[in-house]
């Protein structure tokens, strides 16, 4: 799949596969495929979910609605289990991530050359179809669900006890805040990095992996790459899952007063 | 890989896409969901009201059928009671009426007997004035032995 006279090796193959296509210079460079398929699945989730939820009826449900609102009745579940609290957001907040983040991952799913090929065909000479493979992505989810933590502290604890949970813990002692501080600081930071790197080390690992198996010869490929495949369904369900379930905890704990 | 401002993309797409399900797509799935479980709600709570409502009926029948043979055998109590009195009524009846033939028959045959001694008697008186006619024909006058002859007729 080489490219713009790019010399067809494995090294150079790999690195074409994850390279995105860009624009812009600097900070502001955009990746167009990431923002194409993301913001294309995401528009594909709200409208088939808004065409179910239109059209639904209160009597026998049709199987598309069924499962549609299996996925509602579970996200609603996880939240009425982990979430104390009135907030009419988070529950809509959970679906979206949940099925959101399913549907990127989905993409994982789709082999690596099929919709590259077809666009360096048409002469487009990089894209990568998997937008949790882009850690501007997952760090853009992330750090919206840190946002949303912060401000949902700040408004049920106001700036004063927002300010008290992050000096007076652990130790609750005026001579020890600024440990408390580093301490509350490196726990708060975690959260969103380590909510972004975990969803984007899978699915570039995953993607890796089956960016390897397709160097293989072709003959030989679906040893690997089928089992793989099976295993990463499991893979892509559970990393949406951990997302939307952390992010429901996270959101908790912001709205626990202390 | 470089942080860039696909990030800020992302962010804004995310927080449309929330904003945009939180008003659009979630209420109208969780109304109906919720009317649904109304619905199912109603129809459990109106099958075990049903349910309930027959037990109940059921009962009543069963009571009422008691109450009926209760009833039942009280006639055929009472059928039986009226049934002995009346034939212990004929019974008597007909003692009595036995008892009335039976004094009747031996009245007749009693006034039978009479008339056969009463008629025995006057035809032996005259058997016997006969015979002591015969024998007193030859010696004595009739009429000087009347009083003996009516003596005799008298004693027997």
């Amino acid at each position: 799949m080489a490219a713009q006279g790019e010399v067809l090796t494995a090294s150079g193959y790999i690195q074409h596969h994850l390279t995105n296509l860009a624009v812009g210079e600097g900070f502001w460079t955009w990746h167009i495929d990431s923002l194409l398929f993301s913001v294309g699945l995401g528009a594909f989730f709200l409208w088939l979910f808004r065409k179910v939820g239109t059209k639904a009826t209160t009597g026998v449900p049709g199987k598309l609605q069924c499962f549609v609102e299996m996925l509602v009745e579970f996200v609603d579940g996880v939240v009425k289990d982990s979430f104390h609290g009135r907030n009419p957001v988070i529950a809509p907040l959970g679906l979206t991530i949940f099925v959101w983040v399913f549907l990127m991952n989905l993409m994982d799913l789709i082999p690596v050359d099929f919709i590259p090929h077809a666009a360096a065909l048409m002469g487009v000479p990089y894209l990568k179809i998997v937008p949790t493979t882009d850690l501007n992505v997952t760090l853009g989810l992330s750090l919206s669900v840190f946002a949303l933590i912060v401000y949902y502290s700040i408004k049920v604890k106001g700036v004063k006890g927002f300010t008290k949970e992050m000096t007076l813990n652990p130790f609750n002692h005026w001579a020890l805040i600024p440990v408390n501080l580093v301490l509350e600081s490196v726990t708060l930071i975690a959260k969103p990095i380590s909510l972004a790197l975990r969803l984007f080390g899978n699915l570039y690992a995953g993607e890796l992996i089956f960016i390897l198996i397709a160097l293989l010869p072709w003959w030989s490929q679906f040893v690997l790459s089928v089992p793989w495949a099976i295993f990463h369904i499991l893979v892509i369900v559970l990393q949406a899952f951990i997302f939307m379930m952390l992010t429901i905890v996270y959101l908790s704990m912001a709205h626990e007063d202390h | 890989m470089s942080i860039n401002a696909t990030l800020l993309g992302q962010a804004i797409s995310f927080a449309l896409f929330v904003w945009f399900c939180m008003k659009f797509v979630w209420p109208p799935l969780m109304s109906a969901i919720e009317e649904r479980q109304k619905k199912i709600a109603d129809g459990l709570e109106a099958a075990n009201r049903a349910a309930k409502d027959l037990e109940l009926a059921q009962a009543k029948a069963g009571d009422q059928l008691k109450d009926a043979k209760a009833q039942a055998a009280e006639i055929i109590d009472a059928a039986n009671k009226r049934k002995n009195q009346i034939v212990d009524e004929a019974k008597t009846e007909a003692e009595t009426e036995r008892a009335k033939i039976i004094a009747q028959g031996e009245a007749e045959v009693e006034a039978e007997r009479n008339r056969a001694k009463e008629e025995l008697r006057k035809q032996l008186a005259v058997l016997a004035i006969a015979g002591a006619e015969k024998i007193i024909e030859r010696s004595v006058d009739e009429a000087a032995n009347a009083d003996i002859v009516d003596k005799l007729v008298a004693e027997l």
